[in-house]
């Protein structure tokens, strides 16, 4: 096929991206944005296999049938649960290709069969090496927090910032020398190590349930790495598609980081919840007692309730609970009591966590609302369920001025007529701030684990 | 250090980016999920410089490195669409109210 062909594929393929991406806007049009988009991937793909330059084809086609079988694997075993961990792999893969197929410009390059990289080429490698190998590490690390293979809690550690400075400028300091001098392999396998070791750095400082930014700015890197890959081989296609990516987790970033009325600059080098910050209640002199009920006492209140908002957070997702709290939300409907899900922004380990989990657990989208919407709603509402969340519903965010977690946006329960929270102990959230919501008045607490309690209530509000 | 290709493919960049700002804004927080799983099957774009890594030279480390891009660019985008497919289909199966 002529290369002027093949440029035109390419172009097609973005524009099936973007309307794909359109696609996304509303969840009646997502499956097929979705199918569009890897209409696209097929265009481009074909039109490279086209390209006169491609000769050998039984390596390029074990690569794709490995590939293929792995991802599929992947994607049909995986856990609606455990998509956080999926989206992290994924993203560590993606920056990893984009790296590697950079540094293969500058492998051909001193193995004198490439073109001596010049003009904007080595920078772009560069670029894409950095990013790419950083994306790989840090997406591992992220994985490997939120698999629990290692402790979720931010890892800190004497001079950490003054020690991540460093390896940043050493990173950039090499980065220089390279640009200068690409035909140097040391300085590349340097920006590599570098790179490598950088994102592991990055990403060990952030707890658990700040994994929602940095998922979201790792993916905006693997577009990133891929656009600057797209600057290397001259390739349109990547550039666009990479600048797609890159936008849509910078958005996702910022509307994360708006969720926890913190900066990026903050989550990423806060160390939050490492240690009890100063200010706000301190943990370990709490001398009130949250008083437990059990879910036959909630049967009452709930079989006389007219309205219920039911609030999941993490919590509901480590239990696996979605599936007993969609039947929990089907029995208190067929006793006539509306009912509805608020979603915070943050809830869960990665962008719209509880949304996937509801949704699969047959949960229609219609009574997932989101936190604007819904905060208005909770004077009304006679019962406010939270399974499993606990910062994203603590009033000491809108009232305490001097609690670490003042100004975040947060979801009103305390401002229904009774508010019961499923909680597993009286351990305090990720931030280690006391949460007032337990103590106040019209607050029940039952302990114990979510799905256990839930299937409970099931029970007990059934046979009320 | 600019050419005229470097510019052009800035150019798009750019252009690009802003497209992606708009269309993406608009994406609802019901559907974030989806949206990183299905963007991020689209930054397996890699995949065609893979390709052409692999694909051109014959017996050099270049093909080592090339094939192991093409193995995860493709487990990027068969796992990233396949998984973002299987989500969509639950949003999409809404109930009747009968529930």
């Amino acid at each position: 096929m002529s290369n002027i062909l093949i440029q035109f594929c390419y172009l097609l393929a973005a524009v099936l991206f973007i309307l794909g991406l359109r696609g996304l806007t509303s969840a009646k049009t997502a499956a097929r944005g979705n199918a569009l988009a890897a209409l696209g991937m097929l265009v481009a793909v074909v039109a490279v296999l086209l390209d006169q330059d491609v000769v050998d084809f039984p390596t390029v086609l074990a690569g794709i049938a490995l590939g293929s079988a792995l991802g599929a694997v992947l994607a049909l075993r995986i856990q609606m649960t455990a998509m956080p961990q999926m989206v992290a792999v994924l993203n560590g893969l993606g920056g990893a290709a984009s790296a590697l197929v950079a540094s293969t410009e500058i492998v051909n390059a001193v193995a004198g069969t490439g073109p001596v990289p010049e003009g904007v080429v080595p920078l772009a490698v560069a670029l894409s090496v950095l990013v790419g190998s950083l994306t790989l590490t840090g997406s591992l690390v992220a994985f490997a927090k939120l698999q629990e293979l290692v402790g979720g809690a931010a890892v800190v550690y004497p001079l950490q910032r003054t020690t991540n400075a460093l390896m940043g400028a050493a990173a950039i300091a090499v980065s220089v020398l390279f640009i200068a001098n690409p035909l140097d392999p040391a300085l590349l396998l340097g920006l590599v190590a570098l790179a490598l070791l950088l994102g592991v750095l990055l990403v060990i400082p952030i707890g658990g349930a700040d994994m929602p930014v940095v998922i979201s700015l790792l993916n905006s890197y693997s577009g990133i790495a891929a656009c600057a890959t797209g600057f290397v081989l001259d390739n349109s296609a990547l550039v666009i598609s990479g600048a797609l990516v890159g936008a849509s987790g910078l958005i996702l970033t910022k509307i994360m980081c708006d969720a926890m009325n913190r900066s990026l600059v903050n989550v990423l080098f806060g160390g939050f919840g490492a240690k009890p910050s100063a200010g706000g209640t301190e943990v370990g002199v709490e001398t009130r007692t949250a008083i437990g009920y059990t879910p036959e006492d909630a049967a009452m209140i709930f079989s006389n309730a007219r309205s219920v908002i039911i609030v999941p957070g993490y919590g509901m997702a480590v239990a696996q609970a979605q599936h007993v709290v969609r039947e929990f939300s089907e029995v208190l409907r067929e006793k006539g009591i509306r009912v509805q899900f608020a979603i915070h922004p943050v809830a869960g380990r990665m962008p719209g966590h509880m949304n996937v989990l509801l949704a699969e657990a047959n949960v229609p989208y219609e009574e997932l609302v989101e936190m604007d919407d819904i905060n208005p709603q909770f004077v009304e509402t006679d019962v406010a369920l939270v399974i499993g969340a606990n910062d994203v519903v603590n009033p000491a965010a809108r009232e305490d001025t001097a609690s670490p977690i003042y100004g975040m946006p947060i979801l009103d329960v305390d401002r229904s007529q009774h508010v019961f929270v499923l909680k597993r102990s009286m351990n305090p959230g990720f931030a280690g701030i006391q949460n007032e919501l337990f103590f106040n008045d019209n607050t029940m607490m039952i302990f114990g684990d979510a799905k256990a309690t839930v299937l409970k209530l099931v029970e007990a509000v059934r046979s009320y | 250090m600019l050419e005229v290709p470097a510019v052009a493919a800035l150019t798009i960049l750019i252009l690009a980016f802003f497209v992606g700002f708009e269309v993406i804004s608009k994406v609802p927080p019901l559907l974030h999920t989806p949206l990183m799983s299905g963007s991020n099957a689209i930054s397996g774009i890699t995949i065609v410089g893979a390709i052409l890594a692999a694909g051109t030279h014959d017996g050099d480390l270049s093909k080592v490195l090339g094939f192991i891009a093409i193995v995860f660019a493709t487990v990027n985008v068969v796992g990233g669409f396949l998984v973002t497919n299987r989500m969509l289909a639950m949003f999409q199966k809404r109930k009747p109210d009968d529930s």
